[in-house]
C-alpha cells in the first residue's frame, strides 16, 4: 500500500497527547513568574526573569507542543513514518522537560551549574528528535512544500539548540564570546528558522483544510521558506562578522516576509469559503494580526534605530512574538489536533462509525471560545504592560490563568477519549 | 484537460456547498440548509459513484493493483457515507450540535481524502489512463449530477 493512502503509521494516541498536555503549564510557569517578579521584569530582554520567561515559551510550551505535533503530522501530511515513536516520545519528552526546567531555573538564579546541566540535557533531546525526525523527512516518497519546508524548519531547530548551548556554556563558565551577537543570530533560528518555518509548513496543509481557503499561491510557498532561510543566514553572517549595521539592515527583508506571510494567511481566510468560525481560525486570526504587527514593528525600529534605544522595544517584540504568535497559533492547533484524534482513534476501535461521537463531543466549543476570548485579553494585558509596568502582575496573573483554562481543556479532551473508549469497548463487547 | 481534472475540480465545488450547509444550519436556517445539504450529499455520492464505478474499475485494470490504494478509498467513502446519514438525520432533528458536529468530522475527513486523491493516486490515474476515455466518461457523469 501506498505509504501515503492510510492513517495506519499514525502513532499511538499516548505519543501526541503527552506532549501536548506538558505544554499548557509552562506557560502557566511565565505567567506566575511574571506576577511573582512584577514591573521590573520586563524592564529589558536581559534581565533573569526576561531570559527565564522567554525560555519557558521556547523551550518549554512551544517546543513541546510542536515536537508533539510533528509526531503526528508527519505520517498524516506527508506519509513519513517516524521510527519506533513511543520509544522515541518516552526518551525525548523527559528529556525535553528537563532540560527547559534546568535551563530557566539557571537563567532565573543566575546558577551556572543548572545552566550546564539543562545543556546536555536539551542536546541529547533534541538531537533524538532532529534524527528522528528528519530520517523520516527523507525517506517519504511525498513532494511539495509542506515537506521541504519541514525539512527547512528541523535543520532550523538543530542550529538552535547547538547555538543555545554555546551561549549557556559561554555564559556558564565566562567564556570570552560575542554573546549579544550569538544571541541574535540564536533567536533569529529560532523564531524564524525554526517556529514561523514550522508554522508555514503547516499553514499550507491545515490553512486550506480546516477553514476551506484557496490554496497558498504556488509562487508564493515556493520562495517564502527559502527567502525566510536566506535572510536568516545573512542576517546571522553578517552579525558574525561584526557588521552590526548591515545586519540590521537585514532586518527589514525579514520584517517584510514575516509581515508578507502574516498579510497572505489574513488574506485567505478573508476570503474562505467555509463562513463559520472557531476557536482555531480565531486563534490564527490572532496570531497572524500579532505577526503583522510583528514585522511592522521590526521595519519601524530598522527605519528609526533611535527607537531601539528603549532596551523596551525588544521585549514589545518578544511579546509579539511568543504569547501573540506562537502561543496563539498552537492553542488553535491543538484545538483541531487533540478532537480529531480522539475521532481517529475511537473510529478504529471497531465501533460503527454512527456510535462514534463526532468531533465537537471531545472538547466544550463554549470553553475554547471562552478560553481564547481570556488569551486575547492576556495578551493586550502582556502588550501594555511593557510600556505600563504597573501592569505587569495582573497581565502575569491573567496569561496564567489562561494557560490554566488551556491545559484544562485539553485534560478534558483526554477524559472524553477516555470515557468514549470505554463505552465503545464495552459495546463491541456485547454485541 | 487530464483524466482526472474533473473529479479535481468537483472537490472543489463540494467545499463549496459543504460551506452553504453547514452556515445555513449553525445560523438556524433549517430550510437554506436542507436544500444546500441535500445538494451537497447528491453531489458527493455522485463523486463517490463516478470514482468507485468508472476511475477505480479502469485503474485496476489497467495496472492490476486491485486491493491498493483504490481499496483504501471505498474504505473512506463507505466512512464518510455514514457520516453524511449521521448529518442527515441531525438535520432531520434540528439539531444543531449534532449536525456541527459531524459536519466538523466530515470535513477534515473528506479534505484529508481528497488530498490523498489529488496528490497520490490522481496522479497514478492519470499516468496509467492517460489515452483513455475515462476522463470523458467522468466529466459527463459530474456534468449530469
Amino acid at each position: 500500500m501506498h505509504p501515503n493512502l492510510s492513517f495506519e503509521q499514525a502513532p499511538p494516541i499516548s505519543v501526541p497527547y503527552r506532549f501536548f498536555l506538558a505544554a499548557p503549564w509552562f506557560g502557566v510557569l511565565a505567567g506566575v513568574l511574571l506576577a511573582w517578579a512584577g514591573g521590573d521584569a520586563l524592564g529589558s530582554r536581559w534581565t533573569p526573569e526576561a531570559l527565564a520567561l522567554t525560555h519557558l515559551i521556547a523551550a518549554g510550551f512551544m517546543l513541546q507542543a510542536m515536537s508533539g505535533a510533528m509526531f503526528q503530522f508527519i505520517p498524516v501530511a506527508v506519509g513519513g513514518n517516524v521510527w519506533r515513536s513511543l520509544l522515541v516520545a518516552n526518551v525525548v519528552q523527559p528529556l525535553l522537560l528537563l532540560g527547559a526546567l534546568l535551563l530557566v531555573a539557571g537563567f532565573l538564579f543566575s546558577a551556572p551549574v543548572l545552566l550546564r546541566a539543562a545543556v546536555p540535557a536539551l542536546l541529547l533531546g533534541v538531537g533524538i528528535v532532529v534524527t528522528a525526525v528528519l530520517f523520516a523527512l527523507w525517506r517519504t516518497p511525498a513532494t511539495g512544500m509542506t515537506l521541504w519546508t519541514m525539512r527547512i524548519a528541523v535543520a532550523g531547530l538543530a542550529v538552535t539548540v547547538l547555538l543555545g548551548s554555546l551561549l549557556a556554556e559561554a555564559l556558564a563558565r565566562g567564556l570570552p564570546l560575542p554573546l549579544i551577537e550569538l544571541t541574535n543570530i540564536h533567536l533569529a533560528w529560532g523564531l524564524g528558522g525554526w517556529a514561523l518555518m514550522l508554522v508555514a509548513a503547516v499553514s499550507y496543509f491545515v490553512v486550506p483544510m480546516f477553514q476551506l481557503t484557496h490554496p497558498y499561491p504556488l509562487w508564493f510557498a515556493r520562495g517564502f521558506g527559502p527567502a525566510l532561510l536566506l535572510a536568516v543566514t545573512a542576517w546571522s553572517v553578517l552579525w558574525f562578522v561584526g557588521d552590526a549595521p548591515y545586519a540590521r539592515g537585514v532586518g527589514l527583508p525579514l520584517a517584510l516576509l514575516c509581515a508578507g506571510f502574516a498579510a497572505m494567511t489574513l488574506w485567505l481566510q478573508f476570503t474562505r469559503r467555509r463562513k463559520v468560525d472557531d476557536a482555531t481560525s480565531l486563534n490564527f486570526r490572532v496570531a497572524m494580526l500579532a505577526l503583522f504587527a510583528f514585522g511592522v514593528s521590526v521595519a519601524a525600529i530598522v527605519a528609526f534605530p533611535e527607537l531601539a534605544d528603549d532596551p523596551r522595544a525588544t521585549v514589545w517584540l518578544g511579546m509579539l512574538a511568543f504569547p501573540g504568535v506562537f502561543v496563539s497559533t498552537i492553542s488553535g492547533m491543538m484545538y483541531k489536533i487533540a478532537p480529531f484524534l480522539n475521532w481517529l482513534h475511537l473510529q478504529r476501535l471497531g465501533a460503527p462509525i454512527s456510535a462514534v461521537p463526532n468531533m465537537k463531543k471531545m472538547i466544550s466549543a463554549d470553553a475554547m471560545t471562552a478560553q481564547f476570548r481570556l488569551h486575547v485579553l492576556a495578551l493586550l494585558l502582556l502588550l501594555a504592560s511593557v510600556w505600563l509596568p504597573s501592569l505587569v502582575r495582573a497581565a502575569g496573573i491573567m496569561f496564567a490563568g489562561s494557560c490554566v483554562w488551556l491545559g484544562w481543556n485539553l485534560i478534558s479532551a483526554v477524559n472524553s477519549y477516555r470515557r468514549f473508549r470505554d463505552q465503545i469497548r464495552a459495546n463491541v463487547l456485547r454485541c | 484537460m487530464s483524466t482526472t481534472q474533473p473529479l479535481f475540480q468537483h472537490h472543489k465545488h463540494c467545499d463549496e456547498i459543504f460551506a452553504d450547509a453547514e452556515a445555513a444550519c449553525a445560523n438556524g436556517d433549517w430550510v437554506a440548509g436542507a436544500t444546500a445539504f441535500a445538494d451537497f450529499a447528491g453531489q458527493l455520492e455522485t463523486h463517490f459513484k463516478s470514482e468507485e464505478e468508472v476511475l477505480f474499475p479502469a485503474f485496476e485494470s489497467a495496472t492490476g493493483m486491485v486491493s491498493g490504494p483504490t481499496e483504501v478509498m471505498r474504505g473512506e467513502h463507505r466512512q464518510m457515507r455514514e457520516l453524511l446519514a449521521q448529518m442527515k438525520q441531525a438535520l432531520d432533528e434540528r439539531d444543531g450540535d449534532g449536525f456541527g458536529g459531524t459536519a466538523e468530522t466530515l470535513l477534515i475527513m473528506m479534505q484529508q481524502h481528497n488530498m490523498k486523491e489529488e496528490n497520490i493516486l490522481y496522479p497514478m490515474c492519470d499516468n496509467a489512463l492517460g489515452a483513455s476515455d475515462v476522463g470523458a466518461t467522468i466529466a459527463q457523469r459530474l456534468a449530469g449530477a
